[in-house]
């Protein structure tokens, strides 16, 4: 049986895995390989890694740190972060990247998501999504939830897994660093209109949340950091909690 | 003990290397066909789409390299599907090391099948110490039915090879190269083989 999948994600900033809650308080927790190697042994199915470097010259410190992470990781990871065009996505891939994650630069060129997949398949390709539930639905935000867009957070997934998106990672800001669990509603609907994984983010604060994301909120993966990053939560706690409540975990 | 990586257009060849490194493999990955022959081990890698791929192996007639090749072979993946007769995907001929067709699955679920699933009905030498039951990870909207030459199964929709063997032929539709200690034993037993 496919197994519910577990994702750290690790923000990088100039090569070092950094914590920031809402983008603010910017601390560092550590080497992104050595992180997510200790990940990896503890039983993490997928690592995520976004690089939050603004600045041109230092993406090849990425590229770069991309080779290293993929030379000593003997799982799936995906990178994120400064994807504009189709040759960013091909470097992070020669780099060895297993996908990558692209969310505004996916808003403001839509054709990003076909031009990616096309050309090197819809698996290397997660499109992320940043929503905020406001009164009149779940309103797109980009550049790190700065800017609400004219889009509405259904009609794009749906439009995203179209143009060849393979999977959607949806992150509702209003859940996001609050540690009061995922938004389940929005992602049960994510999952019951698409026909391709739904990674929730946004949320986590305990084992219990990640029972209600899978059994309720139907997603195939969930994603956090800062309960990893702190071990307030360590992943094979989480996974043997999952296992009792007959989650199916690797 | 030597080891080349079959060099084509695929997508997973560095992450192939990167394995067979932490096991202390140093592979040559080369599309040179006296060196493909010589080598001990060659490992056929794959990620991409079945028709331009076979449509590259082909003008360099590298699928006819490969299906004459006496020495032990891994076919991943994509690799697995391209030592098939035929696939559905976009009607293709394929290498015909197996005598299977690969079809996609059906849309009764998310396709592709992505993540981590479980093998069983092992058999075979790459399955020594390789329990029923463990996970390794997989990435495919296309699969080859359950056959003579299935050597492990899994479930996604339904039944499917999840390995394959014939004479020196192996196969993984899975990666083992991302599959964590599991796929680490699978490739420390292809090599030993």
């Amino acid at each position: 049986m496919l197994a519910k999948r577990i994702i750290p994600c690790l923000d990088i900033r100039n090569g070092k895995t950094v914590k920031g809650i809402n983008f603010l308080d910017i601390q560092e927790v550590g080497d992104p390989v050595e992180l997510g190697a200790k990940y990896a042994s503890d039983g993490a199915d997928e690592l995520v890694y976004l690089d939050i470097t603004a600045t041109h010259e230092k993406r090849k410190l990425f590229s770069d740190l991309v080779t290293r992470i993929a030379a000593n990781l003997n799982i799936p990871f995906s990178v994120g972060g400064g994807i504009n065009e189709l040759k960013d996505a091909d470097i992070l891939l020669s780099a060895g990247a297993d996908k990558v994650s692209i969310n505004s630069s996916a808003v403001r060129n839509p054709n990003l998501i076909d031009n990616i997949s096309g050309s090197f398949g819809n698996q290397f390709v997660i499109v992320a999504i940043d929503a905020k539930l406001e009164k009149d639905g779940w309103r797109v935000y980009i550049n790190g939830g700065r800017i609400p867009v004219e889009k509405e957070l259904f009609s794009w997934a749906k439009e995203a897994e179209n143009r060849g998106a393979g999977e959607i990672l949806f992150t509702s800001m209003n859940h996001d660093g609050t540690k009061n669990g995922f938004a389940v509603e929005a992602l049960r609907k994510l999952s019951e209109i698409l026909s391709i994984p739904v990674i929730a983010s946004g949320g986590a604060g305990k084992e219990e949340h990640f029972v209600d994301v899978f059994n309720n909120g139907k997603a195939d993966a969930a994603l956090a950091a800062s309960i990893f990053h702190y071990n307030e939560i360590p992943i094979p706690r989480l996974k043997k909690y999952l296992i009792e409540n007959n989650i199916n975990v690797r | 003990m030597t080891v080349s990586i079959i060099k084509y257009n695929a997508g997973n060849i560095r992450s192939v290397d990167f394995a067979l490194r932490r096991m202390g493999v140093i592979a040559e990955i080369t599309d040179d066909p006296t060196v493909i022959r010589a080598s001990d081990k060659v490992i056929f890698p794959g990620v991409g789409e079945a028709a331009s791929t076979m449509k590259y192996l082909q003008e360099r007639s590298m699928d006819q390299l490969l299906k004459g090749l006496s020495q032990p072979v891994l076919g991943i993946c994509l690799g697995q599907q391209l030592m098939c007769d035929w696939s559905e995907e976009r009607d293709t001929n394929c290498i015909g090391i197996f005598n299977q067709t690969v079809k996609k699955f059906p849309p009764l679920d998310n396709v592709p099948h992505m993540g981590w699933n479980q093998l069983e009905n092992l058999t075979g030498d790459l399955f020594k110490g390789i329990d029923s039951g463990e996970y390794v990870y997989f990435v495919h909207s296309y699969y080859v039915p359950v056959g003579k030459d299935t050597a492990a199964e899994s479930n996604y929709i339904l039944n499917f090879s999840a390995s394959m063997q014939k004479d020196n032929f192996f196969a993984t539709q899975f990666h083992p190269e991302k599959s964590g200690d599991t796929g680490l034993r699978i490739l420390k037993n292809f090599i030993a083989l």
